[in-house]
C-alpha cells in the first residue's frame, strides 16, 4: 500500500470518528473505494520505446504538406529533440547549429500512419508457426492483445519504413471473430520487444468485425454466430455483460466494499464503455455499418473508425452525422461478396460528403504504397469530378488515421511540438516514380537511401539470402 | 444523370465493329521495349496495327482521332489472372480457377468456361488492361491445367487462344498439390511426361492409375513443345530443378513463373533462355522459399539478358490487373535508389506488354503496337505507368470498347449518398 494511500485511511478514520464512536467493521468495509478507473492497473505492459538520438534538423525548400491540409511551396520544416519547432516558408529562421539538408524538387510530409495493419502478428514469413493474428476459438476474444502476438522481428516493419515512409502503425488483431481483442499502436521502430515499440500514451483499441468472416468461422464449427444476425445478436449479449461488469466496478471504484472479480475480456470490454478504449471495427456493408451505429448507441460507446469501409461512400452523411471515421483501400473490390460494390471513387466521395477518411492496408506489401494509394484515390476522385487538392489527400495518410487512432495530439502533421516523424521524398509523393528518401521518426534519423547502414536489417534477416540488400 | 442513359443506349444500339483509325498528335509507346515517341500516330484497320510511330501517314476515310496530350500504347498483357473463371475468390460458389475430386489435372482446360459477365472484366479493361493469361490454379495435382490466353472486350467470345499453355507447381505449393513434398511433385511430373509421350499406353480404367489418359494426351504438346510449360518455382533450389527439365526435353517451352529468388542465378537462366514471368515487386520473405526476395529482382534478371515479363502473382489480395502499370512505374522508381536496379521506363512497359506475350510465343499477335498485332491501342490521359493516369479510350481488335463498368455505374449513383425523392434504386 501507498504512503499516499495509508494517509487516506486514516484521515477517513478521523472524521468517522469524529460524529460517533466508531463502530468495529470488516476489513473490506473499511476499504476505501480507490476511485474511478483505478480498481486495476489499466497498463501492465506500459510502453519502453525512447526517441533515438537526433540532431537539429532544417529541411530548406520543398513543398510541404503539413497533413492537416496545409500546403508551403519553398518550405522550411525545422524539427529538435524529438519535436518539430516550426514550420513556415524561406523566410524561416534556420537556429544556429541545426543541420541544413537542400529539399529543392523534394516533398516534406508527416510521417505515414497505417491504421490498419498485421506486421508483426502475421508477419514474413507466414508460415504457421508465427500465424498470431487470430485466436479463432471463440467468437468474442476480448481479452487478447495484439501485441502478445507481435514478432518484432517481422522484416515488414523495414520495408514499410524504407519504402513507405510509415512512421507509425496500429497492429489488429484478425477479423476472425466479432471481438477480436486489443490493438497496439507501434512506433516504426526496431526493438528487441515489441513493449520497445509501443507508441507512448496511444489508447488501446478493440478490434470487431461485422459480416463474413465471423460468420463464417464459426458457422463452420456449427456454432453461433453463422449468421449476420448472430454476430449482432453475439455482440449485443456480450455489451450487456460488460454494462454489468462496468456496474459492478465503477460502484466498487465509487464507494469501496469488495473488489470484483477480474474478467480479463470485461475489462477490455468496459474500457470502451469508459472511452478509453477506441473501437477499431471490421465492416465492409452500408447496412452493416448503420446496424453496428445503431449497437454503440444502444450501449452508449462509439465506434472511432470502420476498417475495410468499401461501401463507406454509400452512407457518408450517416458517418458524418455520428462523428465516425472510415479507413478504406483505394480500390480493393469484388474478392468477396462484402467487397462487391468497391469503388475507386471511395475515398473521394468520403471527402466530398465532409465524413473522416482515410486509407489503410491490411497489407504488408500495400503497406510499402500507401502514398502511392492515396494517389489512386485522388485521381479516382478528380476523374469523377471531386475537386481535391493533393495536401488535402494527405489528411488521409496523416492527420486522420491519427485522430481515428486517438493520437493527433501527438503526431500526425507537422505542428510544432509534435513528435518529429517526418518523410523527405525524392519527388512528387503522390507519383510512382517517388520514394521516401530520408525518414525521421521523433527526430531521429531512422532510413536514408544514401546510407546503407541507415537501413534496418532485422534479426531474421541476419545471414540469409539477400540480407542488407536493398530490396 | 442524362448522360449516362445516352452512353448506356449508345452500348446497346451501336454495333462494336472494328474501324479504320488513326490516332495522331500522341505521346506513342509500342511497347517492345523501345522509349515513347512524341507526337506519333497509330494507325489501325481490320482489328489489327497498320502502323505506329513517327512520320505515319492518315490513310484515306480513317476515322482520325487526336490525341494530343495524351499517351497511346497497346493495351495491357497480364499474364496471371483468373479472369472470366472467378467472380470473387471468397465466393467459392463462382471459383472455376482451382479443381478438387476431379479425376483430371492436366486435361483441364479453362477456355471452355470463361465467363465475360464477371465485373472483373469491364472493371479490369477499364483500367486499360486488354488481354490476360486465365490460368486454372493446381487442385488435385501439380498441374493447373491448360491455360488460355483472352481479350477483355465487350462482347462473349473472349478466348484468343485456348489451350496456350500448361500451368504447374513445382514449388512450395506443389507440396500440396503434388503427392507432399517437392520431390514427389518432381517424380509425378517425369512420370506423367513419361506417359505423355505414349498416351495410348496409359491405363485410364485402372483406379490405381497416376494420370489418366486425357491428361497424358494434354502434355504431349507440352514435350513436342508445341504448348509452353508454365511451371511456378520461386526458391533458386527449385529453379534449377525446373530448368533441369530441359536436359531430358530439350523441346520443352519452358516459362518460369514467380522466380522471386531468380536474380541469385540470373545467369543460368539467361543461358538457358528460359523466360521468366516475375512477381513484380515483392520484396519480403513471405515464404521459406522468398527469402531473397527483393524489388530488383525484375531489373538484375532483364540486365542479365533474361526475357522477364512482370505480374500480380504472390501480391496480397488487392491486386489486381489494374496494379500492373503501378507496378511497373516502381521498377523505374527504384532506378533512383542507391544499390537497387531497376528498369528504364521503355523495358518497364514491355514487362506489361510484349513481353508476357513473347515469353508464351505470341509476341507477334498481341503486346504491342508493331505492325500485324491485334489492334488492342489504349489513349491515357497521360504517362500510363503513373499512378494519376487513366485510359480515355480503349480498342480491343480495333473494335471501341465502352468506357462504363458496374463500378462506374455505382460511382454515378452514390456521388451524391443522400436518398432524393426515391430511393436510389430509381437512380439508373
Amino acid at each position: 500500500m501507498s504512503n499516499k494511500l495509508k494517509l487516506a485511511i486514516a484521515v477517513a478514520l478521523t472524521l468517522a470518528a469524529c460524529g460517533q464512536a466508531a463502530k468495529p467493521k470488516s476489513a473490506a468495509s473499511d476499504a476505501p473505494p480507490p476511485g474511478k478507473g483505478k480498481g486495476f492497473n489499466h497498463d501492465p505492459f506500459p510502453s519502453t520505446y525512447h526517441a533515438y538520438p537526433g540532431v537539429p534538423t532544417a529541411l530548406v525548400g520543398a513543398t510541404v504538406y503539413d497533413g492537416e491540409g496545409g500546403r508551403i511551396e519553398n518550405g522550411t520544416v525545422l524539427f529538435a529533440d524529438g519535436k518539430v519547432t516550426a514550420i513556415g516558408g524561406p523566410d524561416l529562421a534556420i537556429p544556429a547549429g541545426s543541420t541544413v539538408i537542400d529539399a529543392k524538387g523534394k516533398w516534406v510530409t508527416p510521417g505515414v500512419i497505417d491504421i490498419h495493419s498485421h506486421l508483426g502478428d502475421y508477419p514474413s514469413p507466414g508460415v504457421q508457426a508465427l500465424s498470431d493474428g487470430n485466436e479463432a476459438t471463440g467468437p468474442v476474444t476480448a481479452d487478447v492483445w495484439a501485441e502478445h502476438s507481435v514478432w518484432p522481428q517481422d522484416p515488414g516493419f523495414s520495408r514499410a519504413l524504407a519504402n513507405g515512409g510509415v512512421t507509425t502503425l496500429q497492429i489488429l488483431p484478425g477479423s476472425a471473430n466479432l471481438m477480436g481483442g486489443r490493438s497496439v499502436v507501434l512506433k516504426n521502430v526496431y526493438a528487441r520487444t515489441a513493449q520497445g515499440m509501443k507508441f507512448p500514451g496511444a489508447p488501446y483499441g478493440l478490434k470487431m468485425a461485422c459480416g463474413e468472416n465471423p460468420k463464417r468461422v464459426y458457422g463452420s464449427k456449427g456454432r453461433q454466430p453463422s449468421t449476420r444476425m448472430g454476430n449482432i445478436a453475439v455482440d449485443r449479449q456480450t455489451w450487456a455483460k460488460a454494462a454489468e461488469y462496468k456496474r459492478k466496478w465503477d460502484k466498487y471504484e465509487e464507494k469501496g466494499g469488495e473488489q470484483p472479480s477480474r474478467d480479463i475480456a470485461m475489462d477490455t470490454l468496459m474500457g470502451v464503455l469508459s472511452g478509453e478504449i477506441l473501437i477499431q471495427n471490421h465492416c465492409y456493408r452500408a447496412d452493416e455499418m448503420a446496424n453496428v451505429i445503431d449497437m454503440a448507441k444502444e450501449f452508449g460507446y462509439h465506434v472511432s473508425a470502420f476498417h475495410h469501409a468499401v461501401e463507406a461512400y454509400k452512407i457518408g452523411d450517416l458517418l458524418k452525422a455520428n462523428g465516425v471515421c472510415a479507413s478504406v483501400w483505394a480500390d480493393w473490390y469484388g474478392f468477396k461478396m462484402e467487397s462487391y460494390d468497391g469503388i475507386p471513387e471511395n475515398l473521394a466521395i468520403l471527402q466530398k460528403t465532409g465524413t473522416c477518411a482515410t486509407i489503410h492496408s491490411d497489407d504488408q506489401n500495400g503497406i510499402q504504397r500507401l502514398n502511392q494509394e492515396a494517389g489512386k484515390a485522388l485521381a479516382s476522385g478528380r476523374r469523377a469530378g471531386i475537386d481535391i487538392s493533393d495536401e488535402l489527400a494527405w489528411t488521409w495518410l496523416a492527420i486522420n488515421p491519427a485522430k481515428a487512432l486517438g493520437i493527433a495530439d501527438k503526431t500526425g502533421s507537422l505542428k510544432a511540438g509534435k513528435m518529429a516523424d517526418v518523410v523527405l521524398w525524392n519527388g512528387n509523393p503522390f507519383s510512382v516514380y517517388t520514394r521516401p528518401e530520408k525518414v525521421w521518426i521523433d527526430g531521429a534519423m531512422l532510413y536514408d537511401a544514401y546510407n546503407p547502414k541507415l537501413r534496418p536489417v532485422s534479426d531474421f534477416e541476419l545471414g540469409q539470402p539477400g540480407e542488407g540488400d536493398v530490396k | 444523370m442524362k448522360h449516362l442513359l445516352l452512353a448506356a443506349a449508345a452500348l446497346i444500339a451501336t454495333p462494336l465493329s472494328a474501324e479504320t483509325v488513326a490516332i495522331t498528335g500522341g505521346t506513342v509507346a509500342i511497347g517492345d521495349g523501345s522509349q515513347p515517341i512524341q507526337g506519333g500516330t497509330v494507325v489501325i484497320a481490320n482489328g489489327r496495327v497498320v502502323a505506329a510511330g513517327a512520320g505515319v501517314a492518315v490513310p484515306a476515310g480513317a476515322r482520325v482521332v487526336d490525341a494530343t496530350g495524351k499517351w497511346v500504347s497497346p493495351g495491357i498483357v497480364a499474364p496471371i489472372s483468373t479472369l472470366g473463371i472467378v467472380d470473387g475468390y471468397g465466393m467459392n460458389e463462382t471459383n472455376d480457377a482451382q479443381t478438387k475430386g476431379s479425376p483430371f489435372s492436366a486435361a483441364i482446360d479453362v477456355s471452355t468456361s470463361i465467363n465475360t459477365s464477371g465485373q472483373g472484366i469491364a472493371t479490369e479493361r477499364s483500367s486499360g488492361t486488354t488481354r490476360a493469361f486465365v490460368i486454372p490454379a493446381a487442385g488435385n495435382t501439380m498441374f493447373g491445367g491448360q491455360g488460355a490466353v483472352i481479350d477483355l472486350g465487350a462482347d462473349v467470345d473472349p478466348v484468343t487462344k485456348p489451350r496456350a499453355f500448361q500451368y504447374v507447381e513445382l514449388g512450395e505449393d506443389a507440396g500440396d498439390h503434388g503427392g507432399g513434398t517437392r520431390p514427389a511433385a518432381h517424380v509425378l511430373l517425369r512420370a506423367a511426361l513419361v506417359a505423355a509421350q505414349n498416351p495410348a499406353q496409359v491405363d485410364w480404367l485402372s483406379k490405381d492409375s497416376l494420370i489418366t489418359k486425357q491428361d497424358a494426351q494434354a502434355l504431349g504438346p507440352v514435350i513436342r513443345g508445341t504448348m509452353p510449360l508454365l511451371v511456378h518455382v520461386e526458391r533458386v533450389a527449385d529453379i534449377r530443378a525446373a530448368l533441369a527439365l530441359k536436359a531430358d526435353y530439350p523441346a520443352i517451352k519452358l516459362v518460369l513463373v514467380g522466380a522471386t529468388e531468380g536474380w541469385r542465378i540470373a545467369d543460368q537462366i539467361a543461358a538457358a533462355k528460359v523466360p521468366v514471368i516475375a512477381a513484380a515487386i515483392t520484396d519480403l520473405p513471405e515464404r521459406f522459399e522468398t527469402l531473397a526476395a527483393t524489388q530488383s529482382n525484375v531489373g538484375r534478371l532483364t540486365k542479365a539478358g533474361v526475357l522477364v515479363a512482370i505480374s500480380n502473382v504472390d501480391a496480397s489480395e488487392g491486386p489486381y490487373e489494374s496494379y500492373l502499370t503501378q507496378f511497373a512505374g516502381n521498377l523505374v522508381a527504384i532506378t533512383k535508389i542507391p544499390g537497387a536496379t531497376g528498369l528504364d521506363w521503355g523495358q518497364a512497359f514491355a514487362t506489361i506488354t510484349s513481353k508476357p506475350a513473347e515469353a508464351i510465343g505470341m509476341g507477334g499477335e498481341i503486346g504491342s503496337l508493331r505492325p500485324g498485332r491485334h489492334a488492342d491501342v489504349v489513349i491515357w490521359d497521360g504517362d500510363p505507368l503513373e499512378i494519376a493516369s487513366a485510359p480515355v479510350a480503349i480498342w480491343i481488335d480495333g473494335v471501341a470498347q465502352p468506357m462504363t463498368s458496374r463500378q462506374t455505374r455505382l460511382r454515378d449513383r452514390y456521388l451524391d449518398p443522400t436518398e432524393k425523392a426515391l430511393p436510389k434504386a430509381y437512380e439508373y
